[in-house]
Formats: C-alpha cells, sequence, structure tokens
C-alpha cells in the first residue's frame, strides 16, 4: 500500500532533524559567503549567484524542514490530543516525541529564514 | 521464627551488605573513593573555592580602578588579575560546577545507583583538580597569563606573553581533558541509566539540559583544543599558524576560540537554568507549565548557540553578509531564551509560589538575566556592537548574563539542594541577607559600567586619567564590588561555619516531587532499590514509593555478588537491558590524573625528558586501569533483580555503556579533527596560493597511507567478525597483522612532508600538512596499541567469541580512524593537484 510519509521511525534522533536542516544552512551560506568574498570570481561565480544560491538552499531547507514538520505532526496524533503528554505509556511518550519535534521545526523554520535574510538585502562584500 | 521475622532478617542482611559494598574507605584512602557523592561534592567545593579566589581577583581589580591615575599594583599584576579573573570563574567555576552539580545529583534524580563510568567521573574531577591549582598557582610566582582570558595573538604569541600563555594553554588543555570526560559520563548515563519507566517524556527537565549541554560540549570543546594544540606549537616550536609574516592569520585563533567561547555561554547558562526548571516547580507547588516547550528552548538554544561565535568578532573586517548572517542568528536564540523564561513565569502564576530563599535567587537571576538579555540583543546588531566593542559596556553586559544567568541560579541551587549533602537546612536569614548584597551590589557595580562604556572606556585599561567622566561611575563600580563581597562572605560563613550547630532537617524539606529527594545523606548506594516510575514527578503521583523504595522492595535490592551495580535501560522507553557493574574504590583514577598533569606542567617548562616520562607513566596506569577494571567476563549470565526479572550481566556492542562512550568520545575527537581540517581549508581561502609556492607531500605517501590503514581497518572489522563465529586462531592473526599494517601506514603518512623535505617553520602551508599528518599518526598508534590490546585480551582468555565488548569497542574506534586518516589524506594528498 503506497502511503505519502515514509514509515514511522522511533528513534531519539528524530527530535533534531530540524535543527540539524538549520545548522547545515547556516553553515553553507556563512562557508559560501566567505570563501567567495575571499576569492571573488571562483567558478565564474558573481554575487548575485551567491544570492540565488543562497536561496535555493533556503527554499529546499524550508521544503525539508516542512516534511520533518508533517511526520512530527503525525507522530503528535495530527493534534488529536492536548499536552502535557505525561502519560506513562509508550503512546504518551510518541505525543511527546512529536509534539516537541514540532516545536522545534516551527523554531528552526523561522531560524533558517532569519539566516537567509542578509542575502535579500546586501549586494556586494562590503567590509 | 514467622516467615514475616525471616524476611526483615533477609531485608536487613540484605541492606548491610550493600552498604558494606558501596561503603566509602576510611582515613586517607578516603580520596580514593570514586562514589558520585564524594566525587561531586569534591568537584563542587573545589570549583566554589576557585570562583572565591576569582573573586578575590576581582575586588583587586576593581581597587586598582576605584580613582583615576591609581597604582596600588603594578601594571603587570593587574594585567595577570584581570586575566586570571575571567579565566578561573569560565573554566574554572562556571563550568566545572554544573559538572559537579550533574555528577552530585543525577543519579539519584534518575533512580540509578551511580553513573555508568565512576573511574572516569573521579580521573576527572583529580584533572580539573590538579589544572585549576597550576593554573591559579601561578599568580604567586608572577607567571600567570596576562594576555586577556581569551589570549589572542599576536600578543599572546610573543615572548611578551610570558610562559604565562603556555600555561594557560596547557593547564586549560588539561582542564578540558576533564570536561569531555564528564560529558560521556552524562550522556550514556541520561540515555542509559533512567529508572525503569522513566520514559523521555518522563525525564526531570534537569536530565534534558544535561543531555543537551553534554553534547554542546562535545561540540565546542575540542575546536578550542584543536585552537590550543596549534597555539602551543607556535610558542614551543615557532610553526607560524599565527604568524602572517609566514602565511599564518590570527584570526584563525579567533575563530577556533570563539567557536568554543560563545556556545560555552550556553554550555554555562543551560545547567543553571535547569536547576530552575526544578526548583520553581516545586515552590509553586505544581507540574511545570510547558515541558516540552523547555525541551524546545533546550535543543533549540543548543543548536542556535553555534550560530554566533562571528559576533565576538564584528570588528575584525569580515565582510558585511558574513557579520549579518551572525547577527540574525544571534537575535534569533533570544526565541527560546525567552520561551524558558516565560515557561517559568507561567508556572509561577499557576501555582501558588511560597518565596523561599532559593526562590529569592532564581527570580532575581532571571531579573539580572533578562536585563543582560536586553543589551545582549543591542551588541548582537553589528553597527551598534561597532560602538561598544571592547568597552565597558561589553563588561557591564557579559557580568548582567553570566551573574543573572548562572551564578545566581547556581546559589538557589545551593540553597534549594544543601539538604541533600548533610540533612542541614542553610540558614534562611543569612541566605536573605546575602542575596540583598549581591542583588544592590550586582547592580551598583554593572550598571555604572554601560555608561562608563559608552563614554567611551576601554576593557582592560590599567588605570584612566582623571576629568574624562569615568571617575565617580568607577568609584560606585569599586563600591558595588565590596557589597557583593560581603554578600558572598556571609554565604561562606553560612556553609563553612554555621551549619555545625543546625539541627538536623527532615528528607525533602521542601516537599518536592522529584526522585533525587528520596536520598538518605548519610548513605552511599544512591537508592536502596531502583523504582518504577510513572509520573514526571514520583513523590507527589506515586504516594507510597518512598516508602517501597527504602524498604528495599523494588529491583536490584541486594548486591550479594560484592559488586557495585546499576540498572541499565533502553534510550525512548526506559525498559531494564542489562544489570552493569561499575567500578568501584581505586588509587588508578588519581595515578592516571597525576600521571597526565605532569605531562602538562612539564610540557609547560620544556621538560622534555619528564614529560616522556610521566607520558608513558600515564600509558601503563590507564591500560592497567582499562585491563584490571572494564570488560570483565561475568561469573553468570544473568542477575535476578527482583519482582520476577532477570537482566544479563554482560554485553558488547550498540548495547554496550563503553560502545557509547567510544561514540561520544570519538565524536569530540572527530571535532578536534575537524578544527585543524577548516584550519586547512582556512588558510586556503585567504591566500591567493596557499601553499606558498612550497612543495606539498606529492600524492604517493599519503594514498599508500590511505590504503594501509584501510587495510588495517579491515583487518580489524574481519577480527571482530571471525572471533564472534569462533574462529579464534584467525582473529588474533589479523589482529597482529592489523597492527602491524597500522605501523606501516602511520610512518607512510609521515613520509609524505619528510620526504619532500617540507619545513613548518618555513611557512604555514608545510605547519598545517605536518599537523594533520602527525595527528593521524598519533591516532593511528592508539588504533595499533588498541589492536594489541584486544590480542592480548584474547590471549589471556578476557576476551571470547560471547564476551567480545573490547573487540567491538576497538571496531568502533577504527570506524573513526578510517574516516580520519581518508579525509586526511585525500585531503593533503590531492587537493593541491586538484586547485
Amino acid at each position: 500500500m503506497w502511503h505519502l510519509l515514509p514509515r514511522q521511525v522511533e528513534s531519539l534522533w528524530t527530535l533534531f532533524t530540524s535543527p540539524v536542516v538549520w545548522a547545515l544552512h547556516f553553515l553553507a551560506c556563512y562557508v559560501g559567503a566567505a570563501i567567495y568574498c575571499e576569492k571573488p570570481g571562483i567558478l565564474g561565480a558573481d554575487f548575485t549567484t551567491l544570492r540565488v544560491a543562497i536561496a535555493i538552499i533556503t527554499v529546499l531547507s524550508l521544503a525539508m524542514i516542512v516534511v520533518a514538520t508533517l511526520l512530527a505532526w503525525r507522530q503528535w496524533g495530527f493534534g488529536t490530543e492536548d499536552p502535557p503528554h505525561d502519560d506513562a505509556t509508550r503512546r504518551g511518550r510518541k505525543l511527546f516525541q512529536g509534539y516537541a519535534t514540532l516545536l522545534l521545526s516551527g523554531l528552526s523554520f523561522v531560524a533558517v529564514i532569519f539566516t537567509a535574510m542578509p542575502a535579500l538585502f546586501i549586494t556586494e562584500c562590503l567590509r | 521464627m514467622s516467615d514475616e521475622t525471616a524476611s526483615h532478617h533477609d531485608k536487613a542482611a540484605e541492606e548491610a551488605q550493600m552498604r558494606a559494598v558501596w561503603a566509602t574507605p576510611g582515613g586517607w584512602r578516603y580520596w580514593t573513593s570514586v562514589n558520585n557523592t564524594q566525587v561531586g561534592l569534591w568537584y563542587g567545593s573545589a570549583a566554589f573555592a576557585f570562583m572565591l579566589f576569582a573573586g578575590l581577583l576581582a575586588l583587586v581589580v576593581r581597587a586598582q580602578l576605584a580613582v583615576p591615575e591609581n597604582d596600588l599594583i603594578s601594571a603587570n599584576l593587574y594585567n595577570q588579575a584581570f586575566t586570571l579573573h575571567g579565566t578561573v570563574m569560565m573554566f574554572l567555576f562556571a563550568v566545572p560546577i554544573f559538572e559537579a552539580v550533574a555528577i552530585f545529583l543525577l543519579p539519584s534524580m534518575l533512580g540509578a545507583r551511580e553513573l555508568p563510568f565512576p573511574r572516569l567521573g573521579a580521573f576527572g574531577f583529580w584533572s580539573f583538580f590538579i589544572g585549576g591549582v597550576f593554573v591559579c598557582g601561578s599568580i604567586f610566582f608572577g607567571a600567570a597569563p596576562s594576555a586577556g582570558w581569551f589570549m589572542y595573538p599576536p600578543l599572546a604569541t610573543s615572548e611578551q606573553a610570558g610562559i604565562g600563555a603556555d600555561i594557560w594553554l596547557l593547564g586549560l588543555s588539561f582542564i578540558e581533558v576533564a570536561s569531555i570526560a564528564a560529558a560521556v559520563e552524562l550522556i550514556v548515563g541520561i540515555m542509559k541509566c533512567r529508572a525503569p519507566g522513566m520514559r523521555v517524556n518522563l525525564m526531570p527537565l534537569f536530565a534534558w539540559y544535561l543531555l543537551i549541554v553534554a553534547g554542546m560540549i562535545l561540540f565546542a570543546f575540542p575546536p578550542l583544543i584543536a585552537g590550543d594544540l596549534l597555539f602551543e606549537m607556535q610558542r614551543m616550536f615557532d610553526w607560524p599558524f599565527f604568524d602572517h609574516t609566514r602565511g599564518g592569520d590570527p584570526l584563525l585563533w579567533q575563530h577556533l576560540f570563539w567557536i568554543f567561547g560563545h556556545p560555552e555561554v550556553y554550555i554555562i547558562f543551560l545547567p543553571a537554568i535547569a536547576l530552575l526548571a526544578m526548583i520553581i516547580p516545586t515552590f509553586a507547588g505544581r507540574p511545570i507549565v510547558g515541558y516540552s516547550w523547555i525541551v524546545l528552548a533546550a535543543v533549540g538554544t543548543g543548536f542556535l548557540s553555534f550560530g554566533l561565535w562571528v559576533h565576538h568578532m564584528f570588528a575584525t573586517g569580515l565582510p558585511q553578509i558574513s557579520l549579518a548572517f551572525f547577527s540574525a542568528a544571534s537575535t534569533a536564540v533570544a526565541i527560546p531564551t525567552g520561551v524558558q523564561i516565560f515557561v517559568f513565569i507561567a508556572t509561577m502564576l499557576a501555582g501558588r509560589v511560597v518565596f523561599s530563599t532559593p526562590m529569592l535567587f532564581a527570580i532575581g537571576g532571571l531579573a539580572i538575566f533578562v536585563m543582560g538579555g536586553l543589551t545582549g540583543v543591542m551588541v548582537a546588531l553589528a553597527p551598534f556592537d561597532w560602538q561598544a566593542h571592547d568597552t565597558y559596556f561589553i563588561v557591564a553586559h557579559l557580568h548582567y548574563v553570566l551573574i543573572g544567568g548562572m551564578l545566581f541560579p547556581v546559589f538557589a541551587g545551593l540553597y534549594y539542594y544543601y539538604p541533600l549533602i548533610g540533612g542541614k537546612h542553610m540558614s534562611d536569614r543569612v541566605g536573605r541577607f546575602a542575596f540583598w548584597m549581591m542583588f544592590s551590589g550586582l547592580n551598583i557595580t554593572f550598571f555604572p559600567m554601560h555608561i562608563a562604556g559608552l563614554r567611551g572606556m576601554p576593557r582592560r585599561v590599567y588605570t584612566y586619567p582623571a576629568d574624562i567622566g569615568w571617575d565617580w561611575l568607577n568609584l560606585v563600580s569599586t563600591m558595588g564590588a565590596a557589597v557583593i563581597g560581603i554578600g558572598m562572605f556571609a554565604v561562606v560563613v553560612d556553609v563553612t561555619l554555621h551549619r555545625r550547630n543546625a539541627p538536623r532537617g527532615e528528607r525533602n524539606p521542601w516537599n518536592a516531587g522529584t526522585l533525587e529527594w528520596l536520598n538518605e545523606p548519610e548513605e552511599n548506594w544512591g537508592v536502596r532499590s531502583i523504582p518504577r516510575i510513572e509520573s514526571r514527578y514520583p513523590l507527589w503521583d506515586q504516594k507510597t514509593l518512598a516508602q517501597e523504595v527504602n524498604a528495599g522492595e523494588w529491583y536490584l535490592a541486594d548486591a550479594r555478588e560484592g559488586r557495585r551495580e546499576t540498572l541499565v535501560t533502553s534510550v525512548l522507553d526506559a525498559e531494564p537491558e542489562q544489570v552493569l557493574r561499575v567500578g568501584g574504590t581505586s588509587y588508578v583514577t588519581i595515578v592516571s590524573a597525576v600521571t597526565l598533569g605532569t605531562v602538562f606542567v612539564a610540557l609547560t617548562f620544556k621538560w622534555w625528558i619528564v614529560s616522556l616520562a610521566a607520558g608513558i607513566a600515564f600509558l601503563c596506569a590507564v591500560l592497567w586501569w582499562l585491563w584490571t577494571g572494564t570488560g570483565e567476563i561475568p561469573e553468570k549470565e544473568e542477575k535476578d533483580i527482583g519482582r520476577g526479572l532477570s537482566l544479563p550481566i554482560y554485553v558488547s556492542g550498540v548495547k554496550s555503556a563503553g560502545w557509547w562512550a567510544m561514540f561520544i568520545t570519538m565524536t569530540g575527537d572527530g571535532t578536534a579533527f575537524a578544527s585543524l581540517v577548516f584550519g586547512y581549508f582556512f588558510f586556503w581561502t585567504i591566500h591567493a596560493d596557499f601553499t606558498g609556492g612550497l612543495a606539498g607531500p606529492g600524492m604517493f605517501w599519503p594514498l599508500a597511507a590511505l590504503a594501509l590503514f584501510a587495510l588495517s581497518w579491515g583487518a580489524t572489522l574481519a577480527a571482530r567478525e571471525f572471533n564472534r563465529r569462533g574462529g579464534i586462531a584467525y582473529a588474533r592473526i589479523l589482529l597482529l597483522s592489523g597492527a602491524l599494517l597500522t605501523l606501516a601506514a602511520s610512518a607512510a603518512g609521515l613520509a609524505g612532508p619528510w620526504a619532500h623535505a617540507m619545513d613548518p617553520t618555513a611557512h604555514v602551508y608545510p605547519a598545517i600538512v605536518w599537523i594533520l599528518v602527525i595527528w593521524v599518526a598519533v591516532h593511528g598508534a592508539l588504533g595499533f596499541i588498541m589492536q594489541l590490546y584486544c590480542l592480548a585480551r584474547s590471549l589471556a582468555g578476557r576476551l571470547t567469541a560471547r564476551h567480545d565488548m573490547d573487540l567491538h569497542n576497538v571496531t568502533l574506534y577504527w570506524h573513526f580512524m578510517l574516516v580520519t586518516a581518508g579525509v586526511t589524506f585525500i585531503v593533503v594528498g590531492l587537493f593541491p593537484e586538484a586547485i
């Protein structure tokens, strides 16, 4: 049977998916800009290329966070139950994980946009 | 004799035996204890003593600045005083105090007997203590570091910095070892040693915070260790990593330092907030509001804090777009930070707050921290920071943040948890007096510094002229510092003198809900029996729990085999998995710490022979420790832990605590390595031709080394598989050939730069290539020792087909080794050819 979302994974690590996406996005923006500004014209790029590249990875990162959010929403039982999710059951634990992951995805989404914003306004390697 | 009396007798005998197994040795052997209660207490007391020492240095600094044109102390001593004040507060108080509190509290909070590696914890403490005394003691010989707590080159690489810079670098590297040891201990403890049923949604928030913080340490401290290595190579052997005349760059140090330094602020802040997350629900008399939000805040802050380091470097001339990325992240981190504060306010509003002394410190701390946070948002904006950079405005900001976000919560924790140490309360009257002195003193000291800073007073000045508008501000600050000092003194008196006459209080005096309050201060075993948990606040919700636990009715209530044991449970749902035998009282931790300390101290004074001898002694001590204290084959497969549950005693591979410890250690090690690789590409980025026209190591030797390392890795992996299937002889042959291949691989790696006569003092390019290759060779040497160790264990009958924990852990090391070798040799061998 075909499902829109992949099978549910039970692991502590899923909690960190969205923040890891943020971290990679942040690193890519910083390293890209740092190298470009030290070696202008590297690989034939100009500043616009850099900004477009940042825009593309931003959209990709946001898309990945959205997927993580959907998975978290499912793990949270699509919001059918309210916090605090402190039942001493496997279900209670899963609802908590889903909810916490959902919150973190929201924060990461905002943080990715924060990080990308400078590329909207800055048009050269001014020092 | 009735059945009931018989069972009562059994329980009494059981309890006596348990007490004997966990007993702390008497006399001078007391210091060989490794139990978390003693180690935590020593750790905390030492950190507290270092804090008082650094506080006195601050008073000296303030006295010098009280009036213009002052010459109370010499400029040189002044430089040493402020450098040591910052260094000690950050490295010897702020970080270690959290390790101390965690080691002391976590086992009982999680319902465990002990953390998984008590000897590692004790080793960490002794390393910290020796390193701390060495660094602090230097000022009495006029040899303390004097280049500021962040040791910027070129000042700190110059002759002018004297031996103080070496003391800073080597002494603190040694202490960083202790922090990483603590991180390993805490991560494995929190993930694997919780009481049965303590699922991740029921974990005390303190444990959540500590888990995140320990993870942060693994990614934050290693860059500093890598930086220290480069720095010391420059100071000792003139390798020009930070010397711009030979291709180096002082900014690399700033990057490495602040990649460590900014997360460190949160490594300090989060555990302090974790204390508040335990204290506030107790005094609000209700569960925390928004448990999941706290987890969001802890994890979110943990990640975002790594995107802030360049905001310490706004004035270094980086491109504006780079600054803007960091400015954005610096403002974004205010979101999760704010969430925690709102959660606390909501909890207080929803409950009925008792304004006890701990609460006073908690709320006072939050208020001060918010103030520091607001100036933090100001300096997160690059244009404002350019004005305020390196002025007293920053001094004011950082003290508000650290005192509000760390010192006050720690004092709240001291007043709150003090009854756990000896069953006695601290004085409420003295506490309130101290609070008001410290709270008002803090504001009197640091608020005027905002203005002094905006009026242009730079940091770290020895003195200043009169009539430029700084005099009265400084005088007020100095008076405030004295007021803080009076408050501190009151607490010291309370801790050391008052308690002797105090009456013994009851257990759980604050009526808290979490497990640590089951603790009996006079017992050493953590918990009498390990209960099954069904709530975030078990003492509130499971009414008979305390009685059942103390009556020994729960799991693992006996120590029949005469061994110290604790339970290992699964990560998510905390289902019991294993009975873990932990190390007991031993000299080996002290011997290891002393020998390793001697290595670092001897290096400082360039006593090469002593250093080498101590290094060999350290290696022998660690091998002895491992050989006698780990991976022991138990006398039986399973142990009955009561209530019809029987668990294995020996597990290997992913399920074992040792495997996790190796994984975590190597993650930290990998981060340090990544920092060195970052250095390589940093030099490539800033130079048109980063080789400086000099010869590289060529392609042949690096690729030959990589191939040999890959073969050695394959041999180790095959040895593990053969051993598992019973092919013991093949496994031994493979281990031996693996070891020989490792030697050849390391030699081939070093042959690259050697054969091309790369001179590491000539230019930064040969220096960074040498450093990477040496890094791999040293790891190769460790891998070689590990392969031979497994071979020896196998020959000695301590490693069998079923009991193969050592081989699993060594294979894991080799996975990391292969990645390290692969990255290094591809980078140094192929990258220069590719560009």
